[in-house]
């Protein structure tokens, strides 16, 4: 699915290198977790594969199904099937989210040669996927993301994720500020996505995320760099040790 | 010292046309007003006025039946129409029970203030449009509309005067229009008096042609327990200026203003407010959301005077605009002018480009980048006129902003 390969990034505005010559590669149909303490390069990582004009890759590579992804405008990547939740989603006023989801729904459609939904068609799929994630009808008529909670951004986040079935989901810190409540229906909906086709990047801090949507590999990000990986046993370690003892041992 | 002013061509030709009269003897002491005159800064009248064409001649019979029927209404509404200057009363719709209306000269204004060259170049000009007189305790449902069309290069001078009694409810719209590429110049003054309890809703849509002058008051009187809204649309011209003068002098009274420029092109469009607030507990929000592009100059001057008799005044104002082009331009200046001590007033001016982070959040959704920015752009401006207790009137303001900016490449 994605080969990322000596990745080095740094912020596009200063001379601070971020990233330090990253490899991971993700399979078809793997779910792999990046774990991580503050600072080490966690969301900017999710930033490049989607694209944010702030950075600058100055080295590296990453092939997405063989093909550069870093060569792809943002929108390119989405229509090709990379899908970033984001951490904080933007609260956008005066842009209905059911408008909004239209015109991204639609947009990657075109891109990619196939029909735009009927109207009709359209409110069915939203309303399908709406329901199971428990999310309002009424919530979808307001702007996007606007006054909506911390719970309700990161469920809009998952629907359109689950609206725009992307082959690559890269889920930054999607369980933060969320219940246990509303970690259990995102969660849901994550492990609903799952396919042998569909490869997931699931940044988190807490284990617990990973309790509900269990990784098939993890990996640790220090400085920039993975300095460990294993399987979902390296969570729990993790979650009992901290980071001290697998810093000291890859340093 | 008496220094004798030279006159630049438009106000010889002005002179030339107007006869005598004391309109004529304050043109002659002051001229046109330039931007050492404070409320004209932005707007240099006497530079930017390059012409000031003939008055419209009077419409045939069949012409204006032609005209008439042709008429596009913006909304259903209740329809005295207005070509080149004159009130078709033969065309105009019946009003309902509980108002009348009368064709209308216009105030014979005298001692022009220096400042009032609109009000000064109708005193020259003369002007032409109806009085409304609405009684007390009516409600009517659908709104007067008082659509003005310029149907040849000329100039025509409008004036309404409208005065809805207590506790009546009615909607009013304003509207010019003319074609592109056709230097037609309107002058409108339109009073209105908002009688005690009255509900009211002023409507302006201004989508003349791209070579039109529209030089335009709007004078408000508010009476205690009185409620006014204003919804305003400039989206054409060249060279505009709307004033909106409201005295607000009626205690408990209320005023809400929703105002979108869209300034593109070439065009100079400058809205120029002034809020009196003589009296205790009233209450007024202003909202102006503009977009300035190509090589457009956008102006918002807005001034809220607070007398020192007008305590627990709760004034709001914002004026945001984007600004889409490096050759695009718009001067904003707030002003507040406080007596009182116990009041909240409030103003915030911005002027952005589009927030990177929006663009990027939909990029990243699939969305390309120019059709991002066109949502984000129609979003920004939409939401002045969201949820307006009127959809038809909603819809037709959104259309029109949808035109503009197809046509505005933004």
């Amino acid at each position: 699915m994605i080969e990322i390969k000596n990745l080095h990034v740094k912020i596009a505005a200063e001379d601070t290198e971020i990233i330090k010559g990253l490899n991971l590669t993700v399979q078809d149909g793997e779910v792999a977790a990046i774990m991580g303490p503050n600072g080490s390069g966690k969301s900017t990582l999710s930033y490049v594969l989607a694209g944010k004009p702030d950075y600058e890759v100055t080295e590296g590579e990453v092939l997405f199904n063989g093909e550069n992804l870093l060569d792809m405008e943002p929108y390119e990547r989405a229509a090709a099937g990379v899908f970033l939740a984001f951490q904080y989603p933007m609260e956008i006023p005066g842009v209905a989210t059911m408008n909004f989801l239209k015109a991204a729904m639609n947009a990657q459609r075109k891109a990619r040669g196939e029909d735009e939904y009927t109207t009709p068609d359209f409110i069915k799929k939203v309303k399908a996927a709406a329901g199971k994630l428990d999310i309002d009808m009424t919530m979808l008529k307001r702007a996007l993301n606007v006054g909506f909670s911390g719970g309700e951004k990161k469920r809009a986040e998952i629907l359109q994720m689950a609206l725009l079935e992307p082959s690559l989901c890269i889920l930054d810190e999607t369980d933060s500020g969320l219940d246990i409540d509303a970690l259990k229906i995102v969660s849901d909906g994550v492990n609903a996505l799952r396919d042998p086709k569909r490869s997931f990047i699931v940044i988190t801090h807490y284990q617990r995320l990973l309790e509900h949507i269990v990784p098939d590999s993890v990996h640790v990000l220090y400085q920039g760099r993975i300095i460990q990986s294993g399987d979902k046993s390296l969570a729990l370690h993790l979650e009992e040790n901290g980071y001290a003892d697998v810093i000291a041992s890859a340093a | 010292m008496n220094v004798v002013l030279k006159h630049n061509a438009v106000e010889e030709s002005l002179l030339a046309m107007a006869g005598k009269g004391s309109a004529s003897d304050s043109l002659r002491e002051f001229g046109l007003p330039t931007r050492r005159v404070e409320a004209w800064h932005y707007t240099d009248l006497r530079r930017l006025l390059k012409h000031v064409p003939a008055r419209a001649e009077k419409l045939s019979a069949e012409d204006a039946k032609t005209a008439a029927g042709d008429y596009p209404r913006v909304v259903p509404a209740i329809r005295l129409p207005l070509f080149d200057g004159q009130y078709l009363e033969e065309f105009a719709d019946e009003l309902p029970a509980g108002c009348s209306v009368s064709r209308y000269g216009g105030a014979n204004g005298s001692n022009y203030a220096k400042d009032d060259a609109i009000g000064l170049l109708q005193g020259l000009m003369g002007a032409e449009g109806v009085q409304i007189e609405i009684d007390g305790g009516v409600t009517i449902d659908t709104p007067i509309g008082m659509p003005h069309t310029s149907t040849n290069a000329a100039y025509s001078g409008i004036a309404h005067s409208v005065s809805v009694g207590k506790g009546a409810k009615v909607s009013l719209i304003e509207r010019y229009l003319s074609p592109d590429d056709m230097g037609v110049q309107v002058n409108a003054i339109s009073h209105l008096n908002v009688g005690e309890d009255a509900d009211v809703t002023w409507v302006i849509i201004q989508e003349h042609g791209n070579d039109a002058t529209h030089l335009a008051q709007l004078h408000v009187s508010l009476a205690t327990s009185s409620k006014l809204t204003i919804i305003m649309l400039n989206c054409g011209g060249k060279l505009v200026r709307q004033e909106i003068k409201i005295a607000v002098e009626g205690e408990n009274s209320e005023l809400n203003v929703l105002g979108v420029n869209l300034v593109g092109g070439e065009s100079h469009v400058d809205v120029t407010t002034i809020m009196t607030h003589t009296v205790e507990d009233t209450a007024s929000t202003q909202l102006y959301r503009n977009v300035a592009t190509s090589r457009g100059h956008g102006v918002f001057q807005g001034q809220i005077k607070v007398a020192q008799a007008a305590q627990r005044t709760d004034a709001k104002m914002a004026c945001n605009t984007l600004l889409l082009s490096d050759d695009a331009e718009f001067s904003a200046k707030p002003e507040l002018e406080i007596f009182a001590d116990d009041v909240l007033c409030g103003h915030g001016a911005t002027v952005t480009d589009i927030n990177d982070d929006h663009l990027f959040y939909l990029n990243a959704r699939g969305i390309p980048i120019e059709e991002a920015r066109a949502l984000l752009i129609k979003a920004f401006v939409d939401e002045t006129f969201e949820d307006l207790a009127d959809e038809n009137l909603e819809k037709a303001l959104i259309a029109r902003i949808d035109t503009w900016l197809q046509k505005n490449g933004s």
